[in-house]
């Protein structure tokens, strides 16, 4: 790990301000992915910048009938509150899919949301990886690519974003909040927070330098029968290949993203409206101009048989 | 309060750090943070109060200092064990403000004044905690290495079902978890063991929790 500075900010518009004005800030909440990184070296701020202390950990209700869910929030909690069980159960059943108990009882919500790819590459320092050192090349198009994106690449990048929570948060059609130095607020659609890696893979996020997340909100509850399904090599602790998370409604339509399958949690809305003309519709709408590679093009068929199992289980 | 004797480059510390990892990647990182410290200019120090099984000690670590590094290396606690060093293998687990927690992807000065359970507090050899003792019983472990972040992950496991948190396995979301054997299997997946005591850990959480084993 490099040497960096410490401080703990007590305000949210003190820890933007200090992420500004100090060079090589970063904030930290529950460090399960800075501190991984940084001790690899792949990440390596000059100053941290401690926000556990902001008091940004509360689930509190909107004026709109939703939830507004702090960015410090942990991963145990929001997947534990009884309201998220009740009403937005995607969401608690995406989370507990998630890491471990003991990761997931640190891991906060902006955290999660701003954990980096698991691409091989991009943890191993010499290799070539547009997104870690921009300009040096991609290792994993011709590399070892079995769980890379098959959606929305480009020859820049091929890596996937590889939460589960924001998957959910994608299909409930959630609401990044922010704030800056200037105090200036903004809320971002879900759906715009996250970039395709396009040319510049190293910009992840529609986040300006200095922006600090303050919550996710969700909108008022939509009813429907709630599924997260995730496929992985092991039944515990692992990472997703493919994932999908669903609100099904009586009749079948309803709502699908997915994970492991693109660089931002991944849903085609207008293919939502082939779900009641079954799985194989479906599919092939949602995975319209896939590029594979030799060793992830399974990614194909496995989402069109995730998608009917989440068809079975939603009728059951 | 008592003050610890610093954070010196021993020779121990390094072998230590070395034997500990089981990926290789920690050891040329933790003696190359060591030596930097040294050589160049002093990387940046700052004292924190750590409240560890009770005891409260104020220390002065390099920022970079992780809880468990602080735990064994200036604390001189032992108990818990360096795995990974990257939460992928849960031997680092303690127990901090009642939820377990991996130490070595938390930083030591994130956690002034907060109560740290380890190993070395939940019981002593006189005095076993239930889950000590029934892994004595169950003979949970072979070589021990992954047993004291077993331990306190069962503990705070059986809290976790208690309290209501739900896991993967949990059928209905909604519901008070109970505990079964697929619901400790899920949620002990974060404490991995390469000696594959699995069966006799799940033994040995059962005994505390007075429930029965289902295959
Ligand atoms: C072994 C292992 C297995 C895992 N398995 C899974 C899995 O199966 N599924 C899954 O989804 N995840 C998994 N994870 C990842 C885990 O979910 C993330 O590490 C965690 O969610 C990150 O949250 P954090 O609070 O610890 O973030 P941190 O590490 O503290 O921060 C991550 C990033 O977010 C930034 N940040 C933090 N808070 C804010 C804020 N308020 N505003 C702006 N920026 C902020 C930080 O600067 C940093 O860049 C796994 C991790 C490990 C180590
Ligand atoms: S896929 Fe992206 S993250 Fe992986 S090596 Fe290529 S540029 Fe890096
Ligand atoms: S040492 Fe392996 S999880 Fe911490
Ligand atoms: S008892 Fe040897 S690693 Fe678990």
């Amino acid at each position: 790990m490099k040497a960096f500075t410490y401080e703990r900010a007590t305000s949210a518009k003190e820890a933007a301000s200090a992420a500004v004005r100090t060079p090589g800030a970063k904030f930290i909440a529950g460090g399960t992915n800075l501190l991984d990184l940084m001790k690899l070296q792949i990440e390596t701020p000059q100053h941290l910048i401690d926000v556990n202390g902001l008091g940004l950990d509360k689930i509190t209700p909107t004026a709109d009938g939703g939830l507004r869910v702090g960015a410090l929030v942990r991963n145990t909690d929001l997947a534990a509150d009884a309201r998220v069980r009740k009403d937005y159960g995607v969401l608690s059943r995406a989370l507990v899919s998630g890491a471990s108990g003991q990761l997931r009882n640190k891991a906060t919500t902006a955290g999660n949301l701003l954990q980096r790819t698991r691409c091989p590459y991009f943890y191993d320092t010499t290799k070539p990886c547009n997104k870690r050192q921009p300009g040096s090349g991609c290792a994993a198009i011709g590399g070892f690519n079995r769980n890379l994106a098959v959606m929305g690449t480009s020859d820049a990048c091929i890596a996937t974003h590889p939460s589960d929570m924001a998957v959910a948060m994608r299909v409930l059609d959630a609401t990044v909040e922010t704030v800056n130095a200037a105090s200036q607020t903004r809320a971002i659609p879900i759906a715009d927070f996250h970039r395709l890696p396009g040319a510049t893979p190293n910009i992840e996020t529609s986040l300006a330098h200095g922006e600090l997340i303050t919550a996710v909100t969700l909108p008022k509850p939509i009813g429907g029968t709630h599924i997260y399904q995730k496929v992985r090599d092991r039944a515990s602790y692992a990472f997703a290949l493919i994932s999908v998370a669903a609100v099904i409604q009586p009749g079948g339509r309803g709502r699908l993203a997915f994970g492991g399958l693109a660089h931002k949690p991944w849903r085609v809305e207008s293919a939502e409206a082939q779900m009641p003309n079954g799985a194989k519709a479906t599919a092939s709408a949602v995975l319209a101009g896939a590029r594979t590679t030799s060793q992830n093009a399974f990614k194909l068929p496995l989402v069109e048989r995730t998608i009917g199992a989440v068809f079975e289980e939603a009728k059951a | 309060m008592h003050q610890d004797e610093g954070f010196p480059v021993s020779r121990r510390g390094v072998i230590a750090g070395g034997v500990a990892s089981a990926t290789l990647v920690a050891a040329p990182a933790a003696a190359q943070a060591q030596t930097q410290g040294t050589a160049q200019s002093a990387p940046p120090t700052m004292p924190v109060t750590l409240k560890v099984n009770g005891r409260t000690t104020k220390i002065n670590v390099d920022t970079r200092t992780t809880l468990l590094d602080a735990l064994r290396e200036n604390l001189k606690l032992t108990g818990t064990k360096k795995g990974c060093d990257h939460g992928q293998c849960g031997a680092c687990t303690v127990i901090v403000e009642g939820r377990r927690i991996n130490s070595c992807l938390t930083l030591a000065v994130m956690h002034e004044g907060e109560e740290i359970t380890t190993i070395e507090g939940l019981g002593t050899p006189e005095k076993l905690h239930a889950m000590q003792a029934a892994f004595v019983k169950h003979d949970g472990y072979q070589c021990g290495y992954c047993t004291p972040g077993q331990i306190c992950s069962a503990v705070a496991t059986l809290g976790e079902i208690k309290a209501g948190i739900p896991s993967h396995v949990t059928g209905d979301i909604s519901a008070q978890p109970t505990v079964t054997t697929d619901e400790l299997r899920e949620r002990m997946s974060g404490n991995i063991c390469r000696c594959g005591a699995y069966a006799n850990i799940i033994d040995a959480i059962h005994d505390v929790a007075g429930t029965e084993r289902s295959a």
